[in-house]
């Protein structure tokens, strides 16, 4: 894996997210009914800081759960690690809500789809949205985000590593060429 | 750590790690059963049979709840209706099972090693449900994984085994997985009932009740197995609920908080009494909750080391 270039640090990074929780308030008009899901790993703390965010711009509370999508993979055998099943921690009722799903990268959408069987499993909301950091193209499956950080044309030969303080003790994200 | 075994057959086999990550994984898998939609389509397009050579309810229905959780298809065989009444013999019911292109056999077998032979002779998984006297290891992984839950850690913690040891696939798998996770495992029985040698276990050996509970954070009662014996004369002869039976009484002069833990089907009266079983210190129903976890949990790794192998084979 060779480095080619840092798309976002620190400061882009937050002022992307930033203007995503703007654009969350904008469309759904504020906070009522909202609620934002993160995809494990790093969507859950991405997740986390667009609440934050939005805590700041209107002082408003939004819940935010964790989502594990392992258990719905349609690529189980294929991959080439031994995936970890953790926990999907979603502590309140998400019928009748505006479900924000968060991930790191939009890629071929697959985890996307995986995520959407495993929300509607736990209730009917009234609209799901996605919120991604990066949007890489590629997609395999009718899916597209809402929000999305920002948007990186990238070759499949490439891989878009998003890093975060609390899983990896930076804020960047790099693309790096695979071996 | 990667789990890379096709069969769950023993907790003697396994490492300290392999035993930690199925415990971890059943944290994942419990939440799942607290849904409204208690269902992941992890093991769709799976079959998982059931192969059940000893009479059994609440294993066989805790494997099937598993399944089904799993979205895998279920088939029970209870040997009594089967061609195994025949003379069908292990290794060709297992054989015709796989040739049903079925992925996981789920066994219990009368005799000690039946599970290792199954799996020696088949491509499939075998999970060993209980095999004679040797081994029932997602037994003792609930019992671990309850423990855990309430106390934190397995390591140096107290853990007394009380009734028939000697016969107990229960007790050694226990002591095999408590001592690879550092616990301190006391074994309490009748003389007759302790097996030769058991020290080398790893574990205390005690025939005095109040020794075993004195200290001990958790206390795990066997049950009085009458039908493998076949002499239900024998508890009342040795008098042992007056000597070993867990009672309020005897809990008194235990730790206040002792956890009592219990596998089931329970004889009340004869092992333990109403009140402890029904009592603020037992965990038993909320052990049986566990054991669907834990079944899940190995039904996936087994089911995923198995496809990965099948890959780098073909």
């Amino acid at each position: 894996m060779q480095e080619k270039s840092k798309v976002l640090d620190k400061e882009a990074l937050n002022r992307s997210l930033t203007r995503v929780a703007h654009e969350i308030l904008e469309k759904n008009r504020g906070t009522k009914d909202l609620c934002i899901i993160g995809i494990r790993n790093r969507g859950v703390y991405l997740a986390e800081r667009l609440a934050a965010a939005i805590k700041k711009i209107d002082n408003e509370e939004v819940p935010v759960g964790a989502l594990d999508i392992t258990l719905y993979r349609d690529d189980l055998t294929s991959i080439a690690y031994q995936p970890v099943v953790r926990k999907t921690e979603i502590g309140f009722d998400i019928t009748d809500k505006t479900v924000v799903l968060v991930d790191d990268v939009l890629y071929t959408g697959r985890t996307v789809r995986a995520a959407l069987d495993e929300l509607i499993d736990f209730g009917r909301p009234r609209s799901i949205q996605l919120a991604v950091l990066v949007d890489r193209g590629h997609r395999e499956l009718p899916i597209r985000a809402d929000y999305a950080g920002k948007n990186i044309p990238t070759s499949q030969s490439e891989t878009v590593e998003v890093r975060l303080e609390e899983t990896d003790g930076v804020d960047e994200v790099v693309i790096v060429e695979k071996e | 750590m990667v789990w890379a075994r096709k069969d769950l057959l023993g907790l003697e086999e396994l490492s300290k790690e392999e035993i930690e990550l199925i415990l971890s994984t059943t944290e994942s898998f419990k939440e799942v059963s607290s849904r409204e939609i208690k269902k992941v389509p992890a093991l769709r397009g799976k079959t998982v049979v059931n192969l059940f050579y000893e009479p059994s309810t609440r294993t066989r229905v805790s494997f099937e709840v598993a399944a089904k959780r799993l979205s895998a298809d279920v088939i029970n065989i209870a040997t009594e209706t089967s061609s195994v009444k025949k003379g069908e013999t292990l290794i060709d019911t297992g054989k015709n099972i796989q040739a049903l292109n079925a992925d996981i056999i789920v066994m219990r077998h009368n005799y000690s090693g039946a599970a290792v032979v199954l799996a020696r002779n088949l491509d499939i998984s075998v999970v060993n449900a209980g095999d004679g006297w040797h081994e029932h290891p997602t037994q003792a992984l609930l019992d671990m994984y309850t423990l855990q839950e309430k106390l934190g850690s397995l390591k140096d913690l107290k853990v007394s085994i009380v009734g028939d040891i000697a016969h107990s696939r229960v007790a050694r798998s226990n002591i095999w997985g408590l001592t690879k996770l550092g616990a301190k495992v006391t074994v309490c029985a009748p003389p007759v009932l302790i097996p030769p040698a058991v020290e080398e276990m790893g574990v205390r050996v005690t025939s005095d009740i109040d020794d075993a509970l004195r200290n001990a954070d958790a206390v795990n009662v066997l049950r009085m197995q009458f039908e493998r014996d076949g002499q239900d004369a024998f508890p009342k002869q040795l008098g042992y609920f007056q000597n070993y039976g867990i009672t309020q009484e005897r809990l008194k002069k235990a730790k206040k908080d002792i956890i009592v833990m219990h596998p089931g089907p329970l004889n009340r009266g004869i092992e333990i009494a109403s009140d402890v079983a029904d009592g603020a210190n037992s965990v038993i129903l909320e052990q049986v909750t566990n054991g669907i976890a834990v079944r899940m949990a190995v039904l996936f790794l087994v089911a995923q080391a198995r496809d990965k192998a099948n890959e780098t084979t073909h």
